[in-house]
């Protein structure tokens, strides 16, 4: 699944095989976001998009899927170009992409159900019937078969992340855009949510774009990867490559993610101790699986 | 390194407060922002079918909830007026003509307008922090990305709904307004209930009340529009809700106003005295 990528051009017009390209993308709101960003995906394929908060990783996700219009640049998907199409040419492509947003925008006012059940109503012909099969299988896929008749409001910052990826994918789509997948959620959560994002990817067979700032995340899910920084992709390759590199920004990046990481270990490490020392073990098990769905703000 | 994309927005300067002159092209920008609002609503208009499950929903948000305070407001502007006008009433020896001027003074300013500003606070205020809190938490964006109009969705339906109820509850407030008025009636001066409604039938005419409804139709729009535009528009994340909430309540009830005056004008062309 990893492609050759050190030495392409990105001036040589749509190569047939890539799923998504992106051409020299730039867009400017009160402040230019993205300057010139290129980046191919490919069938199947999982790239990560790091970079710090406010360099224009959601924005680059919006764009794709055409919520935002670049200022200049051209974004293809399946060769036709997103850039360019109207309202009817949108919700065609948007019916093979997936979104799942960064705090699961899952609709207020509908159960769980209803949220999946909107997104396969508005995009496939589907009779009622096997639309509940649909939905079932999404939900078992993402372990939240039980939450179906819950309101978004009753579930955690967890499930509710389950949730929204349970709703993105019941339609079944070639291309998943993940923002902050594990963001806001405490290690343990984030963790299993990063592998069931790379259980899906082996068993759908799904390309997927997936925007952090957390590098575990990136690795567990990812080989390749793109940095953003002050508009500019700054690195662009395969993961294991990023040590090597020279930037300045990146090498900074990279000390403070690590620090990041040591100190989730820390902290993980010293709530095991506390809840090994609690005298009723039930109470301490109890305590694990509360906590692994809480979210942990600290420590991201 | 900043770690959490949320309070880093939350923290992002807002270019606001400038100088005078960004103050009126953030005005202009605004009337822009309705017009093209407004074009866009005649246009899902002209395009059936319609979200009517939605509608009503909406209708039992913004109508059935503000029931009581609408009933209220209604009694107390029909009691207040009749204790505040009857000493000058009888000391011009006019004492008969209270029910028929509280009536008209009611059914043709009062109560449109002041129930159309009530409203605006509640009712407008309401749904820019209802639509802020959407486009903050990116539902907005979900359904366009579910192929879900987020405008036939949500704004339509939220405008429809305040053209419905704001006539409706205007029409309940002018009748709990007459109503508060014969209380004070009957207490000061033992009118009867049926001595009071003859004398406002036989001295109201259809161009006393019809207008003052039909004109809440407009305001109705205006509060649907003007809350629905901020909260569509609204920037900052969850600081930005709060901002949404207050400027939709601020600009429509100025909206309305301003409104009002023109409506008047047109309602004396039409039906001079
Ligand atoms: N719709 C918008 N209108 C104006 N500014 C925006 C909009 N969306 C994003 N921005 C700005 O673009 C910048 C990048 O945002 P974003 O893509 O959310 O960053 P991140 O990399 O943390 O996801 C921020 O400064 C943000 O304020
Ligand atoms: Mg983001």
């Amino acid at each position: 699944m990893i492609h050759p990528f050190q030495h392409h051009n990105h001036d040589q017009g749509p190569k047939p095989n890539a799923l998504v390209r992106i051409e020299h993308l730039a867009i400017t709101f009160d402040k230019p976001v993205l300057r010139d960003v290129s980046l191919d995906i490919h069938k199947g394929e999982t790239v990560a998009v790091l970079g710090k908060s406010g360099t224009g990783k959601s924005v680059l996700l919006k764009l794709i899927v055409g919520l935002l219009t670049p200022d200049s640049g051209k974004i293809f998907f399946k060769d036709k170009e997103v850039t360019a199409l109207g309202e009817f040419g949108l919700m065609d492509i948007r019916s093979d992409i997936g979104f799942l947003f960064q705090g699961a925008a899952l609709f207020d006012s509908m159960t769980v159900g209803q949220n999946l059940d909107l997104f396969l109503v508005k995009h496939t012909d589907l009779p009622p019937k096997e639309r509940e099969q649909k939905i079932a299988a999404a939900l078992e896929m993402v372990q939240l078969q039980e939450a179906i008749d819950k309101m978004p409001s009753e579930l955690s910052g967890g499930m509710k992340k389950r949730a929204g990826l349970a709703r993105s994918i019941v339609i079944e789509p070639e291309l998943m855009l993940y923002d902050e997948p594990t963001t806001g959620l405490d290690p343990v959560t984030a963790s299993s949510i990063a592998e069931l994002i790379v259980t899906l990817q082996q068993q759908l067979g799904i390309a997927s774009l997936v925007v952090t700032h957390d590098l575990p995340t990136a690795f567990t899910v990812s080989d390749r990867a793109m940095v953003l920084n002050e508009g500019y992709a700054i690195f662009e390759g395969e993961l294991k490559d990023l040590e090597k590199s020279e930037d300045a920004f990146l090498h900074e990046y990279l000390a403070a993610s690590r620090l990041d990481r040591e100190r989730h270990d820390r902290i993980l490490r010293a709530r095991e101790r506390a809840l090994a020392a609690t005298q009723n073990p039930k109470a301490a098990t109890k305590g694990t699986a509360r906590g692994s769905e809480t979210d942990v703000k600290v420590l991201t | 390194m900043s770690s959490d994309n949320k309070n880093s927005e939350v923290l992002t300067p807002l270019p606001d407060e400038a100088a005078p002159v960004a103050r009126w092209e953030g005005g202009l920008a605004l009337l822009g922002g309705l017009w093209v609002f407004s074009v866009r609503f005649f246009k899902t208009l002209a395009r059936p079918p319609y979200e009517f499950k939605e509608i009503i929903r909406q209708l039992n948000m913004i109508g059935y909830r503000s029931l009581s305070l609408v009933s209220v407001v209604g009694i107390v502007i029909g009691a207040v007026l009749t204790m505040q006008s009857r000493p000058t009433m009888i000391k011009f020896g006019a004492e008969a003509f209270i029910p028929e001027m509280v009536a008209i003074s009611v059914m043709r300013e009062l109560s449109p307008v002041l129930i159309s500003v009530i409203l605006a606070g509640r009712v407008g205020a309401g749904i820019g922090a209802e639509l802020g809190s959407m486009r903050a938490s990116e539902q907005i964006d979900a359904m366009d990305v579910a192929a879900l109009d987020p405008f036939k969705y949500l704004v339509f339906t939220r405008i429809v709904a305040c053209m419905i109820a704001l006539p409706l509850l205007t029409i309940i407030a002018d009748l709990l307004a007459l109503g508060g008025s014969w209380v004070v009636e009957k207490i000061e001066a033992g009118m009867t209930v049926s001595l009071f409604i003859q004398t406002v039938v036989n001295g109201v005419e259809f161009s006393d009340y019809l207008p003052g409804i039909a004109k809440t139709i407009f305001f109705g729009f205006t509060i649907g529009l003007v809350g629905c535009y901020e909260g569509y528009h609204s920037k900052g994340g969850t600081e930005g809700v709060g901002r949404s909430a207050t400027d939709a309540a601020v600009t429509s009830s100025l909206l309305i106003i301003l409104l009002d005056v023109l409506f008047v004008k047109v309602t004396l062309m039409l039906w001079p005295y």
